[in-house]
């Protein structure tokens, strides 16, 4: 776990929220890749996302679901994050022997991460 | 400002192939629409339309088309409500011919015409193709269609609304296609309906973007909303999403009055990035589309209104989708019930793992999940629950293999659990799991011009 990617120790003390709390996530597939689209509450929340849900912190987060690298696209007219998760779903499609072959609840999967919580 | 005229109003008639049988059925008569559209085609579902017309010359297109259209041709013709659907499979001329049959015997005759578009079908040039030098490199692996030719079930470049504006500009009120692209079914009648140029990329661009936004049907409703998913009203009358489309490319998207379900920014934006790769990249036949230019606000009660959507030149490629033999696959359940549910299912998955070496069965991989504990979340889960504690967990063991045998042989092995290994297990009412033939996705790119949409009409 690389502690540069968390922030300095002094600033790990600061209060913590679940990103539930912030956005909510709608996922899907295109083959092999989950795409998670995370969309802020409130549109004070998405500079925030911006900073605190990098690829780096999302490549940890699912380090044990996903096999190949992590994409992030910003889309500030909607408030989102766009992710794509590459080796995330067995192959895929009717490949994939994954229960969410499909990608449907990565969504909420990320929605589990801890980042800092706004001021 | 939205441009002189009236807005021609397009309904979503179903979000998939298996979607609600009533959406369709609601849609005409809950209000005043201009088109409905109908989505039928899933990636691979084209290889199992190519088998049925292997075996059945007049087969090979959703047949479940046929008794849905009888239910609403009646109320169709007496509307003027015209239909772009995507139903016709890999023979959509006898899908049409079938419509036509059933649109006679409801005494429609004379008042109806059909749209039939094809020229999406590359399975019976694919040798010529290959042989010309077009390689049909698999998009994701960058491999050389060669590899697998000899297992290709399906190959359908996707086609963009252009041949269906030109089935309604020839008096079509029905334009039935084998693959064309869900947002190209939504574009189409805008087209038609505003006169809009071939290279008038944003208006394109957002035709596009409505297509994307209703293709999922009740999804960007209401449906598999994340945002105050308990306070959505009345979701079992859920309304399908219409689009209310202005000659200048602004759009918004509403229900009918009296159906359940909530348009919202919030739930509209859900939609927007599903299935989304790079944003400022949508890529169509008909255009590329930037998601990073849609303006969105709340313009009343299940009322979303899109403005500013920008779109450039379409590429000199279409999206080619085929459909191969992989291999096999079965997955196998057990239910293990408190105490110490997850760690039975866990032994129990230890047990069958070891009998399947013991067997020496080799398989391309072994998937075994625990539902109710990680099977969704992984590791994620795990470090949030207790899972010592839960009530039951069910046991859920995937194969694959390229061969038949070590599968079947698989399926033989999880009801002997029930009595030789870890206590507390239930849930095999079903029986014994069934070997499943696996037919994958290729997707490849293909040159424009080597694909010719051809227009037939068929007078009912």
């Amino acid at each position: 776990m690389s502690k540069r990617a968390v922030g300095r120790p002094a600033r790990r003390s600061r209060k913590t929220v679940q990103l539930l709390q912030l956005a909510h996530a709608r996922s899907g597939d295109k083959g092999d890749t989950a795409n998670v689209g995370l969309i802020a509450l409130k549109p004070a929340y998405y500079p925030h996302l911006v900073k605190h849900v990098t690829v780096a912190r999302v490549a940890r987060h699912f380090r044990d679901l996903i096999t190949g690298k992590v994409e992030r696209y910003e889309l500030p007219n909607l408030h989102a994050l766009n992710f794509l998760l590459h080796g995330a779903l067995d192959g895929g499609g009717t490949v994939s022997l994954k229960t969410d072959a499909q990608g449907k609840v990565f969504s909420t999967a990320l929605l589990r991460m801890e980042i800092e919580a706004p001021r | 400002m939205k441009g002189g005229g009236r807005p021609v109003r397009i309904a979503a008639g179903q979000g998939f192939w298996g979607d609600w049988l009533e959406a369709p059925y609601r849609q005409v008569p809950g209000g005043p629409i201009d088109y409905l559209i109908r989505d039928y085609l899933p990636e691979v579902t084209m290889s199992i339309l190519q088998k049925q017309k292997a075996r059945d010359p007049a087969a090979g297109y959703a047949k479940d088309f046929v008794p849905q259209m009888v239910r609403i041709l009646p109320l169709l013709v007496e509307r003027r409500v015209k239909v772009t659907a995507n139903a016709g499979g890999v023979n959509p001329r006898a899908c049409a011919q079938a419509v036509a049959a059933a649109a006679r015997e409801l005494g429609l005759g004379g008042k109806l015409r059909i749209g039939v578009v094809t020229g999406d079908d590359l399975l019976p040039r694919l040798d010529g193709l290959l042989a010309r030098g077009h390689d049909l490199k698999n998009l994701d692996t960058g491999r050389p269609l060669r590899e697998i030719r000899d297992r290709v079930l399906a190959a359908n470049a996707y086609l963009g609304a252009a041949p269906v504006v030109q089935a309604l500009g020839q008096g079509a009120d029905i334009v039935i296609t084998g693959r064309v692209t869900d947002t190209g079914l939504t574009l189409a009648p805008m087209v038609h309906a505003f006169g809009w140029r071939a290279d008038d990329w944003d208006k394109l661009a957002a035709g596009t973007v409505a297509g994307h936004t209703i293709e999922c049907g009740a999804q960007c409703s209401g449906g598999n909303c994340g945002v105050d998913w308990e306070h959505i009203p009345d979701l079992a009358n859920v309304g399908y999403p219409i689009v209310e489309a202005h000659a200048d490319g602004s759009f918004e998207i509403t229900k009918h009055p009296g159906t359940g379900g909530r348009i919202s920014v919030a739930g509209v934006t859900e939609q927007l990035v599903y299935e989304m790769g790079d944003p400022t990249s949508y890529i169509t036949p008909d255009c590329v589309a930037d998601f990073t230019s849609i303006r969105l606000t709340q313009a009343g009660k299940d009322r979303v209104r899109f403005a500013g959507i920008k779109g450039r030149a379409a590429t000199d490629k279409l999206k080619v989708s085929l459909a191969y033999f992989y291999g096999y696959k079965a997955v196998g359940t057990l239910v293990y019930a408190w105490p110490d549910a997850y760690h039975k299912a866990r032994a129990a998955d230890r047990v069958l793992r070891r009998r399947l070496q013991d067997l020496h069965l080799t398989f391309d991989a072994i998937h075994t999940e625990f539902v109710g504990a990680d099977a969704t979340h992984g590791s994620l889960a795990a470090q949030a629950t207790r899972f010592a504690d839960l009530p039951e967990v069910q046991l859920r063991v995937a194969v694959r293999s390229p061969e038949v045998a070590p599968v079947e042989r698989f399926t033989r092995e999880i009801a002997p659990l029930i009595l030789n290994g870890p206590p507390s297990v239930t849930g095999f009412a079903g029986g014994r799991p069934k070997p499943e033939e696996i037919v994958a996705y290729w997707p490849a790119l293909i040159d424009k011009d080597m694909v010719e949409p051809c227009v037939e009409l068929v007078d009912v």
